[in-house]
């Protein structure tokens, strides 16, 4: 099956019924796995057993930018080729993608305080990060202030690629600034600085958050497309009650009907 | 398996994101059974969809 296939909601429905099971059960089987490989991870000879934090920090930090990411390939698919489904998938990975930076901000400052003495530094990474978490409450406001979905679509892809400017900026702000949090330990040049016993859980967990973004996009999309169903067959239901309201008042203004002619 | 003076902070961390993810897939199964519920009804009052087919139909 082709992206062009996708194109066709009905087809992406009856794929989404089909896949969403297993990508749920095996975002299930890998949290599971994750959780225990986390739990049996040694404490840090420095942060002790706080290091647990960073398997469920790390990869919602991850997922805050890659589902940026995501949208911001979803708005390129709304403006330049125009793909029927892009902007579904813009407008439903936003919450989740707020709710994983919410998670990063939060596990983030949980972590800080025992380690920094503080949940909060005003420094180039933990700014950068809320001004995403920022964006992605503005984006779900800007869809939700805009009433036809296709005109929302539109203003919402420009502003996601404008904020994706943000994205190396959140990743290269511990390197071009001085901050308080650590630069890259895993995705870096010359390979990970993480001990295997740190690295492989989490790596697992990482997987498992990105199927189970995976799983809720998927679900959240089939939400969305329904939603759109309901408004189209909303406004039918609406021209057929203008219709024969008209009809059954004899008016010879035909103002009305060719607006219902219109949509 | 011991988390040493910082337990309350490791905990919160991890009960936060459990609360989080829950409540994601709630809202994704109820927003789901809410518009499945909505085009059950539109149906119901006899607006259908110009291909015929049921709108609820997602197979």
């Amino acid at each position: 099956m082709s992206l062009i296939d996708l194109a066709n909601p009905s087809r992406f429905l009856a794929l989404t019924a089909r896949v969403l099971p297993w990508l749920a059960a095996a975002t299930v089987i890998l949290l599971a796995l994750g959780l225990y490989q986390a739990s049996l991870a040694p404490d840090d000879y420095q942060q002790g057993a706080t290091v647990k934090i960073m398997f469920i920090h790390v990869p919602n930090a991850w997922l805050s930018m890659l589902v940026w990411g995501v949208m911001s390939v979803a708005s390129l698919g709304t403006l330049v080729w125009r793909h029927p489904l892009a902007d579904v998938a813009a407008k439903a990975a936003a919450p989740i993608g707020a709710s994983f930076t919410f998670l990063a901000l939060l596990t983030g400052s949980l972590w800080g305080r025992p380690m920094w003495g503080t949940y909060w530094e005003w420094d180039a990474r933990l700014t950068s990060v809320l001004i995403l978490f920022l964006m992605y409450l503005g984006l779900m406001a800007l869809w939700r202030a805009v009433e036809d979905p296709s005109r929302a679509a539109r203003a919402a892809a420009v502003l996601t690629l404008v904020g994706a400017i943000n994205l190396p900026i959140i990743k290269f702000s511990v390197d071009w600034w001085n901050t308080l949090h650590q630069p890259a330990s895993v995705m870096r040049m010359g390979g990970s600085t993480l001990d295997k016993s740190f690295l492989i859980p989490l790596l697992v967990m990482a997987t498992a958050f990105t199927l189970l973004f995976l799983t809720l996009h998927l679900a959240a999309m089939r939400n969305e497309i329904l939603r759109r169903r309901v408004r189209s067959l909303q406004m039918m239901q609406a021209s057929r009650i203008a219709f024969s309201s008209e009809a059954g008042t004899g008016s010879r203004d035909g103002s009305a009907s060719r607006e219902i002619g219109a949509t | 398996m011991s988390l040493g003076p910082y337990a309350s902070f490791i905990l919160t961390s991890y009960l936060a994101v459990a609360a989080v993810v829950a409540i994601l897939i709630v809202w994704v199964v109820i927003d789901h059974r809410t518009q499945q519920q909505r085009l059950r009804e539109l149906e119901e009052s006899g607006i259908t969809r110009r291909s015929g087919k049921s709108a609820t139909d997602t197979r």
